[in-house]
């Protein structure tokens, strides 16, 4: 098994201490910029590497830093830690195990796009996460890798954390930034994007966790080594946060184009309690369900080989559905949850999954009708396409999907 | 100097010192975890003092806690137990888990032990579905997670409690 770039701490233990992580070349690279070379010169590294954003939406990160309006200042860096999709737990790993790759990270970004401050936006349940990084940014504080003039240079910089309290909708950048701002998270019309209106309405950059950890590891080892992983659509590694019916769930960091198999047999140990693999959501509970047939679990994991599933893989939240489970009651879960967190500021998405918990709550319980599974669908496509943010979106990728692919456990639920 | 300035005025200072100055309404959020720390749940005494501090409207504020689930406007068990059932989860066991756990301290979700120790909930994904079933516990003392839990340690955990209590 090759070194991990991202989950270092499974490598050399105790990377979590400072003299651990410096002794190891930590904060180097973020010297390095500083010192010796100009922040586009960083951007260009990073835009050659093929990162993309590991947030979901997969946008490629060098790029976005480039779209950061210079007419006006001052620019944040916002790192995402919202980390809220069903399915998904490395950004949690990242932040309590390898931490100050992570700010390495998110420091270096800063300098690229000439930001004086960050903040890591956590979710409010990431609360013993965020007063862990409030330590470990006191230390950088004190070891001088973050505060004035640093390496005497001019340039400065702060890190801070900000607690969310709850609220999917926060991970939706524009809403974050609402957040961030003190308000309730609820997105807001785009364009103009963030890095021309971000927080404070000054060019920001959002970046994931993932995203940033990165960083450091693409500044020392140059864009071929980044982009002599992966495939030729996603260059690099993953974290795939793998759950649900498998043996081993958890965090497996390997190449993209790794396939769904290997995945799911070879790491995760195989299907749990001697059932067999039914179907598969690659992106969490905002997935298109995938019928696990050997043609998919043959797949490679990169975003355009999961699009020929017709599915995305978003944040690589990889959840395993056995065949001990009904779909209509994985769709009352996925429903349920969209209905919970739908912010409300749309009505197709706040009216229609509310009218769709009602009708999967029916179906689920034995007393719906063929006809509710058809409405069931046409609800769904009312809220397609109208939504002001993704997550409307995100809320009918499983309920099409599930009825279409996996129509037997519909017909086995209903009354004609 | 309202109240809560009076009580917290290290802590709010430390929390506005994260903002530009021209920006304080940010602090709201760190502000409402600080007032319901006591309590349990934000007073509409509270919700004034907040707004007095970051200047904005008491409705302002009061309109973040109906919002954000990890708010709350009213009292509850002194420790609320918030157990993941989301879809991840759930797939691990953790909708019998919570029936369980209901089942052994009698009360149904939602609802607080006759003792008002114990609040339990169900919540979504709280990122850490490879090791369900398991809940975070928000009470005076933050937010804590505890996973891979059975009904047994759970009831070991809410034992410690009470001794504390
Ligand atoms: C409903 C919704 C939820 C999201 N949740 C997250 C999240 O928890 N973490 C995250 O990094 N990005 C999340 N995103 C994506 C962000 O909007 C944004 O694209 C991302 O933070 C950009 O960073 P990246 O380019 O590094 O991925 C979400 C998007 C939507 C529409
Ligand atoms: S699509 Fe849903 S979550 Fe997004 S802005 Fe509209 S109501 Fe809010
Ligand atoms: S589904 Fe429970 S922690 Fe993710």
């Amino acid at each position: 098994m090759a070194e991990h770039v991202l989950l270092r701490h499974r490598d050399i233990p105790d990377i979590n201490q400072l003299d651990v992580y410096q002794k190891d070349g930590g904060f180097e690279m973020f010297k390095k910029a500083v010192t010796a070379m100009k922040p586009e010169e960083v951007t260009d590294i990073v835009k050659a590497s093929g990162l993309r954003g590991r947030g979901g939406a997969g946008f490629p990160t060098g790029v976005k830093w480039t779209f950061m309006d210079n007419k006006n200042w001052p620019h944040y860096v916002v790192a995402n830690a919202d980390e809220s999709e069903p399915g998904t737990f490395k950004d949690r790993e990242i932040m309590e195990s390898n931490p100050f790759q992570f700010l390495e990270g998110v420091a270096i970004s800063s300098y690229a796009v000439g930001a004086n401050a960050a903040y890591v936006y956590c979710r409010g349940e990431f609360w013993q996460v965020a007063h862990y990084l409030d330590e470990k940014i006191a230390e950088m504080e004190t070891a001088g890798l973050l505060g004035d003039k640093l390496f005497g240079s001019d340039y400065s910089l702060r890190i801070y954390t900000h607690l969310g309290a709850g609220a999917y909708i926060c991970g939706e950048e524009t809403a974050l930034l609402e957040s961030l701002e003190g308000k309730r998270g609820q997105p807001r019309l785009r364009p103009p994007f963030p890095p021309s209106f971000g927080l404070y309405g000054k060019p920001t950059v959002v970046n994931n966790v993932e995203t940033l950890t990165n960083v450091p590891k693409i500044i020392e080892n140059g864009s071929d080594w980044y982009k002599s992983m992966g495939t030729e659509d996603t260059a690099g590694v993953k974290i795939f946060s793998l759950s649900g019916c498998v043996n081993k769930p958890g965090n497996y960091e390997l190449p993209f184009g790794t396939t769904f198999r290997e995945l799911i047999y070879e790491h995760g140990g195989g299907i749990a309690n001697g059932n067999k693999i039914k179907a598969i959501m690659a992106a969490g509970a905002s997935s298109a369900m995938i019928v696990a047939t050997d043609e998919a679990l043959d797949t490679p994991m990169d975003y355009a080989s999961v699009r020929t599933l017709k599915a995305d893989l978003g944040s690589a939240s990889v959840i395993v559905i056995d065949d001990s489970f009904s779909i209509d009651w994985v769709l009352n879960k996925t429903i349920h949850f969209f209905k919970h967190e739908s912010c409300g500021k749309c009505t197709p998405c706040r009216e229609g999954n509310y009218w769709m918990s009602h009708i999967i709550e029916r179906i689920h319980h034995g007393e719906g009708s063929s006809f509710d599974v058809e409405l069931l669908t046409k609800v769904a496509y009312q809220i397609q396409n109208k939504c002001l943010c993704a997550l409307g979106e995100f809320s009918l990728q499983a309920v099409v999907s599930g009825i279409e692919r996996f129509p037997q456990d519909f017909e086995a639920k209903v009354n004609l | 100097m309202n109240k809560l300035e009076e009580k917290y005025a290290d802590e709010i200072q430390k929390i506005l010192a994260k903002y530009p100055p021209e920006e304080k309404r940010s602090a709201v959020m760190m502000l409402l975890y600080m007032a319901q720390r006591e309590g349990g749940y934000v007073s509409n005494h509270d919700i004034n003092d907040i707004a007095e501090i970051v200047e904005i409207t008491p409705t302002e504020v009061a309109t973040l806690i109906g919002f954000y689930t990890l708010y709350h406007d009213k009292p509850a068990g002194k420790i609320r137990i918030q157990v993941c059932n989301d879809l991840p989860c759930a797939l691990r066991g953790a909708d019998k888990f919570l029936g369980e756990l209901c089942d052994a301290l009698k009360i149904q979700p939602g609802e607080t032990t006759p003792d008002g120790l114990v609040t339990i909930e169900p919540v979504m994904c709280l990122a850490a579905c490879d090791k369900a079933p398991m809940f975070q516990v928000q009470s005076s003392e933050g937010l804590e997670y505890h996973e891979n839990m059975t009904v047994e340690s759970t009831q070991t955990l809410i034992e410690s409690w009470k001794e504390k209590n």
